[in-house]
């Protein structure tokens, strides 16, 4: 059981967790993510830790409601609890003084480049974040991001906040302006780093992202985060999440994700009939009446 | 739970009553099964066991050699002559307790080890009838004490005031916290799933190893007085070094198993309805697909369709036999020597096939076809023959030109083997590892090339049997009491 400390909404359908796992908090690096499940008949999603406080023993984590098992997570309120939170999983971001960086973060992505943007801002860096959100209720992270970059520019899809456009516009008028670029950090929807990638890899510019496969394990067990990297497997979970843009063939990405759109779209449907029932299901767990340990069959 | 007295007569052992020239004359007693169409479309348990008057009578059978071989050929040396007379004698309490002093874990050894190789292998009445019955025989008493034996109150080892870390809670990780519980060391077992038990929750299907069973026998070890943590990934969550320095272990053993999933670097290997046979496994036995939408995690529905299996192991049978069971039209292994080379469980074999599984033997896929649209549409397929034995003795399999085939199929499982996961020897400086990755320990005392630090099973041997691994933990405990209970030389 892992003890949510604090709960909030940074934005519609978007919200912010301390957890208490003292344990991952220790060893917790930028770039690194969590595998949770929720109950006993649940599943396990993979979530980037947003920020870790070793001394409380505390993890943060941002996540959108977009399945069944998200909303679910984000219906929990602080004093509630995660049955199973297991981390910090994948390869830490490469941070090193690399020159001037650009962090680009598209909708929930934002929280996950925010630490390995402050590390970079660290590590000497020249930092430009670009992030982008459909709308202004949706632009997340504003006041933490303009604080560890050296330049900060928003997007919104339809104009409501900033300027009107995509992420990648703000990359490209970057690159015509002959701004040096040592290398690009994107995370973000896969089509967002997917036209990140093209737009850098004619510049030649070291492009990084961060990819999110269908996951169940998290050690390289399972081998169903494969990704196709310059035409071979390899693991998000552990030869990742973070690979060379250039190298990933994001069209098998996208396909592999889709392989069970059917049965989410059926699991969110049950859950929207009747989403306190499911809940319930989750606070049992909580209370120990279902605190059978191990499978529950 | 009440136990039950034992009779007066137990006191003294009551021989064998069966003269032993009679003895191979009494057929082996075969376990109840459930028919093989019925159990096709279910996950419960294939053998239903023995009554005790079945137990009994095969027990009798048992020629009670002078220098039994059934002990010297299992890999954790259970005194099957004696447990056997135990069974004989009705004391089947005493049955249990004497293969507990070198097996902790007889419910799960007695289903899924593969006795032709050890025991029943040198068994002397093998040579002229059917070997005695001593997996069935095991499972018989382990499932007797489960049912008979108060465990709220087991004796405890006066405690030696050293703490061991477990890494891992599969076969050898539980075999080793088992021994050493019992030495009076404090044992802490780490787990990287929500749930302990490695390959035998998330590998071994429900048919063949009911997950109640594993629970059992963890609650009995819990009840022994080990402590199990479950979601730390050791290597990530803390490391070997933080244990032994920051948590005070003064010794570790990594049982970390087999690790990652080996794909054969054909084309298509990246199409939907491709699974590894962990993922496939896993999905079924630790997430429940199978009972989607009660359970969230979902898989490829197959149902009506093909189903095929690359290989020709356990996993492989495990994996073909679960897609049959939850209503693939047909079910195939594809594997590309012949069936006499099958690393698999005999028994397996047999079961599958009268499941109603097909065996392509002789054949391997050489590209997995594509839809159109992402998804699997069939495997093109090439036939063998085998050609002069390789490096493993097993004669290997050379192609047949112009012999090639396509299979249509909805999903296919590649159960091929697996190579080393290298989470903890990545993070644990001075770990000796072999040039395929695994994690070098010495044969007879499981030690590692750092002091403390112990290693057996899969992460040692590359992947192999649930008895082996067992057998290594047993080794490592051995040596991790010596070690901990003398100068703690290395």
């Amino acid at each position: 059981m892992f003890k949510i400390q604090h709960a909030e909404f940074l934005a519609p359908g978007i919200k912010r967790f301390v957890i208490e796992a003292p344990r991952i908090a220790h060893k917790y690096k930028p770039g690194q993510f969590v595998i949770l499940r929720l109950y006993e008949q649940g599943e396990r999603i993979p979530i980037t830790i947003e920020h870790s406080d070793p001394e409380r023993g505390t993890i943060r984590i941002v996540v959108q409601s977009i399945g069944k098992t998200t909303h679910l997570l984000n219906s929990l309120n602080t004093g509630d609890s995660i049955l199973n939170v297991v981390g910090p999983l994948g390869k830490p971001s490469e941070i090193e003084k690399f020159g001037t960086v650009v962090v680009m973060g598209g909708g929930v992505g934002t929280a996950m480049a925010y630490p390995t943007a402050v590390a970079l801002k660290h590590a000497g860096n020249r930092v430009i974040s670009i992030v982008g959100a459909r709308n202004k209720e949706l632009v997340i992270l504003e006041r933490e991001l303009r604080e560890s970059s050296d330049v900060l520019m928003i997007t919104t899809d339809d104009g409501s906040y900033a300027d009107k456009g995509f992420v990648t516009d703000k990359l490209r008028q970057l690159i015509e302006n002959g701004t040096r670029i040592d290398l690009v950090l994107a995370i973000g929807p896969v089509p967002m780093m997917r036209a990140v990638a093209e737009m850098t890899r004619k510049e030649h510019i070291r492009t990084i992202v961060s990819l999110n496969p269908i996951m169940i394990d998290g050690t390289g067990m399972c081998g169903g985060c494969r990704v196709l990297v310059d035409g071979k497997s390899e693991f998000a979970c552990v030869d990742g999440p973070e690979f060379d843009a250039h190298r990933v063939d994001f069209s098998v990405l996208v396909q592999r994700n889709s392989t069970y759109r059917e049965a989410e779209r059926k699991s969110m449907e049950e859950f929207q009939h009747d989403p306190e029932k499911q809940l319930e299901a989750v606070h049992a767990g909580q209370t120990g009446a279902c605190a059978v340990e191990g499978d529950g069959r | 739970m009440t136990q039950p007295t034992k009779p007066a007569s137990l006191n003294v052992l009551k021989p064998n009553a069966l003269p032993m020239k009679e003895r191979m004359k009494v057929p082996r007693q075969h376990m109840l099964e459930q028919p093989p169409l019925e159990r096709a479309t279910n996950f419960t348990e294939v053998n239903l066991g023995y009554s005790e008057e079945l137990a009994r009578r095969e027990a009798q059978r048992c020629l009670e050699c002078a220098k039994p071989v059934c002990t010297t050929d299992c890999p954790v040396g259970v005194k099957v002559k004696e447990f056997v007379q135990l069974i004989v004698a009705g004391d089947f309490l005493g049955a249990a307790a004497k293969i507990r002093e070198d097996n902790v874990l007889p419910a799960i050894t007695g289903r899924v080890c593969p006795q032709e190789d050890h025991c029943e292998g040198g068994c002397l009445m093998g040579k002229k009838v059917e070997p005695l019955g001593i997996g069935y025989l095991e499972r018989f008493v382990a499932d007797y004490e489960q049912r008979h034996l108060d465990i709220s109150n087991l004796p405890k080892a006066p405690p030696t005031g050293k703490k061991v870390a477990i890494v891992g809670s599969g076969p050898s990780g539980l075999t080793a916290a088992g021994d050493l519980i019992q030495k009076g060391h404090q044992v802490h077992v780490f787990e990287a799933l929500h749930t302990p038990g490695g390959v035998l929750v998330y590998g071994i299907p429900e048919f063949r190893l009911p997950k109640q069973i594993i629970r059992e026998q963890i609650d009995y070890m819990r009840a022994m007085g080990v402590e199990f943590e479950t979601d730390v990934v050791v290597g990530r969550t803390v490391t070997i070094d933080e244990l032994m320095e920051e948590e005070g272990y003064d010794a570790v053993f990594i049982g970390t198993g087999a690790g990652l999933p080996q794909f054969m670097g054909i084309p298509g290997e990246h199409l939907n309805g491709v699974y590894s046979a962990n993922e496939f496994l896993t999905r079924i036995n630790l997430m429940h697909a199978y009972e989607f939408p009660k359970y969230d995690e979902p898989m490829v529905d197959f149902r009506g369709k093909n189903v095929a299996v690359i290989g020709g192991g356990n996993t492989a049978l495990d994996a073909i036999r679960s897609a049959l069971r939850l209503g693939a039209g047909k079910a195939f292994i594809l594997y590309r020597r012949s069936e006499a080379e099958m690393p698999a469980r005999i028994e397996e074999v047999n079961h599958a096939k009268q499941e109603g599984i097909e065996f392509q033997v002789l054949a391997a896929p050489l590209e997995f076809l594509d839809d159109g649209k992402g998804w699997l549409a069939g495997a093109r397929c090439q036939k063998m023959a085998l050609g002069e034995p390789d490096a493993s003795g097993r004669r290997r399999p050379v192609p047949i030109e112009g012999s090639e085939y396509v299979i249509p199929l909805a999903v296919v499982v590649i159960a091929i083997g697996t190579s080393a996961n290298p989470i903890v020897q990545s993070t644990t400086p001075g770990l000796a590892t072999n040039k395929r990755g695994y994690i070098q320990a010495d044969e007879a005392t499981q030690k590692t090339s750092r002091k403390g630090v112990f290693a057996g099973g899969d992460i040692v041997t590359g992947s192999a049997t649930v008895i082996l691994a067992m057998g290594a933990g047993r080794r490592a405990a051995k040596a991790i009491h010596e070690y901990l209970t003398t100068s703690g030389d290395w």
